[in-house]
């Protein structure tokens, strides 16, 4: 079952009704050349208007769109071959952050490291909604120094709707391991690029999202706070998500604009999770891209670069 | 419940109109109702000669328990907010932060200053609840990246007073990348072998405690604080049931190995002191 957004809708319909001209004409053989074609191109253009004027709430719902492409499919599709490493060496295994060595058209060993969201009920529980725990992020800081050591690129796939809020995590520390993260990966010596592919909430996405370079695909959201939580907070109710998400300016444009990110990775018209296949090979092209130039730059230079970057960002009166 | 009262008790007694208060008035601790002379109160450092209750306290009373002879210099006191993102939800951020600022006489939640502590040179960055929560936007960042940089510069120790609800909402973005900012100054300043002290007091959650304040040489707290990333209503919503008696308390913290321990403000000063001095 497809889900549809409620914008989505009109689309939707005349793309069925397309489906039902073409399967009349055959049924009829009667030739409906024309017709189709005028209707292919109202199509396109109701998508390109759609899309060019979504609100940041309606992009907000794409980033959740369940049939969005999540970490591990990016991964499985850019590489083309993926040995996935689990374990904080310490606690357990998060299955709601996970990682390993992939191998990018046998130019590029990579350290990939992501949150991994579920797409039906038990995959959704099993992966914790995409809620890492503190051994999430340890595991994430020992893959990432695994990387270093083996001096190969880490390319962080960023898509949660925060770090887990449990009782567990915070007996074990969930400030403190995002913190050590935060912290650390300013230092690593090898290319770091962060990339959300979906939901970007607060330091629960910062925890693995300190980098080189930090690009937000076309329809996702990185912010402090989600809408919802941030309606909860200002307006005492939970009624006024979109109007948080204008306040917030979340959105990759919004993002760039104040020069809080790199850059906007595009994605297929009407959204990733209509065409996996090109949304990955953008990505896979963008990382390519992105890796050949790091490697170029001296590596102490490239962590005096990635600290300064984050030191200028803020707006003060003095 | 307990420390959901001890909280809301701490909320009503604001250290501000204490502060103001004429000698000769009388305080009296929320925690165990004892009325006791305010000039008593601030020689026990704010704290409850009866039940050692410790009353929140701001930066000018830190700056004035901790630097020698009360002399210090303050680091950029100027400095204030901007609105990026002309941010309004029910209130315009400008007129929060006007309004702000009037009632509590700060510039934002944190001031830094530089001085001496028992003869040895000191950085502090001191958060004020006061102060729209003690929410970390632009200027927090700034302020606390600067003072670091003053840290590095002069080759003196860091202590961070971190008291603070976590991110400012209304600064977005702005807000979230200040724990980034920060934490890539605390590794230069690791780096560089220079000690930094993170003195989480009550209450310090969300993203304070993930970044700045959880990443001390030694993270220390005072008797009581609450210490947490999720705050405990959100975690309450998230597990459905109560939380246990002591939950995300500075001793709770300690027990599972997040503080080097905790300290009684009366002695801050002078362990603070030994400790900077075994290391040098
Ligand atoms: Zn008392």
């Amino acid at each position: 079952m497809k889900t549809l957004l409620e914008f989505e809708k009109p689309i939707a319909e005349l793309e069925d009704k397309l489906i039902e001209m073409r399967k009349l004409a055959i049924e009829n053989n009667v030739d409906v050349t024309e017709a189709v074609k005028s209707l292919t191109e109202k199509i396109l253009e109701l998508k390109q208007e759609t899309f060019s004027n979504l609100t940041r709430w309606q992009r907000v719902q794409l980033s959740r769109h369940p049939d969005r492409p999540y970490t591990l499919d990016y991964i499985e599709k850019i590489c083309s071959e993926f040995i996935e490493i689990h374990g904080d060496r310490s606690v357990a295994d998060d299955k709601a952050m996970v990682g390993g060595f992939g191998n990018i058209d046998d130019e590029f060993s990579v350290m990939f490291i992501g949150q991994q969201k579920g797409r039906n009920t038990k995959q959704r529980q099993y992966r914790n909604f995409g809620m890492p725990n503190p051994e999430g992020y340890r595991k994430a800081l020992r893959l990432m120094k695994m990387a270093e050591k083996f001096n190969k690129p880490v390319v962080c796939l960023i898509d949660t709707p925060g770090a887990f809020p449990g009782l567990e995590a915070e007996e074990r520390g969930q400030g403190e391991a995002i913190a050590r993260n935060i912290r650390d990966m300013f230092m690593l010596k090898v290319p770091v690029i962060c990339i959300i592919i979906g939901e970007g909430a607060s330091g629960g996405a910062l925890g693995i999202a300190v980098g080189d370079k930090v690009l937000m695909m076309e329809n996702t959201w990185y912010s402090v706070i989600s809408p919802e939580s941030c309606s909860s907070i200002l307006w005492r109710s939970w009624n006024y998500k979109e109007q948080a998400a204008e306040a917030l300016k979340l959105t990759a444009n919004d993002m760039l604009s104040n020069g809080l990110i790199d850059g906007i990775i595009p994605e297929p018209l009407g959204g990733a999770h209509l065409d996996h296949d090109g949304a990955a090979k953008t990505l896979k092209e963008v990382i390519k891209r992105e890796l050949t130039a790091l490697n170029k730059v001296n590596p102490q230079v490239r962590i005096l670069d990635r600290i300064e970057k984050f030191s200028k960002m803020g707006v003060v009166q003095e | 419940m307990s420390w959901f009262t001890r909280k809301d008790k701490g909320i009503q007694t604001p250290t501000e109109a204490k502060r103001e208060a004429p000698d000769g008035l009388w305080y009296q601790c929320p925690s165990c109702k004892k009325a006791i002379h305010t000039r008593e109160h601030r020689v026990f450092a704010f704290t409850c000669s009866n039940c050692n209750y410790h009353e929140k306290i701001g930066s000018q009373e830190y700056f004035e328990l901790l630097f020698d002879e009360t002399k210090y210099t303050e680091l950029d006191p100027m400095m204030g907010s901007g609105d990026p993102l002309e941010f309004t939800d029910t209130k315009k951020y400008v007129d929060r932060i006007k309004s702000t600022e009037y009632k509590t006489g700060l510039k934002d939640a944190v001031r830094t200053a530089v001085g001496n502590m028992n003869g040895l040179p000191l950085t502090i960055s001191a958060m004020d609840f006061s102060f729209i929560g003690g929410s970390m936007g632009s200027v927090v960042g700034e302020k606390i990246a600067r003072g670091i940089d003053y840290s590095l510069k002069h080759k003196q120790p860091f202590l961070m007073i971190s008291r603070s609800g976590g991110a400012r909402m209304m600064e977005a973005g702005f807000s979230l990348m200040q724990m980034a900012k920060t934490s890539a100054k605390l590794a230069l300043l690791a780096e560089a072998g220079i000690p930094y002290i993170s003195l989480l007091t009550d209450p310090t959650t969300g993203g304070v405690t993930a970044s700045y304040a959880m990443l001390g040489d030694f993270n220390i707290s005072e008797p009581g604080a609450l210490i947490g990333f999720a705050g405990p209503r959100v975690i309450k919503e998230t597990i459905g049931k109560d939380l246990p008696k002591g939950f995300q308390s500075a001793e709770f913290v300690l027990e599972h190995g997040f503080l080097d321990f905790i300290v009684d403000r009366k002695d801050l000063k002078d362990k603070l002191t030994s400790l900077l001095q075994m290391l040098q």
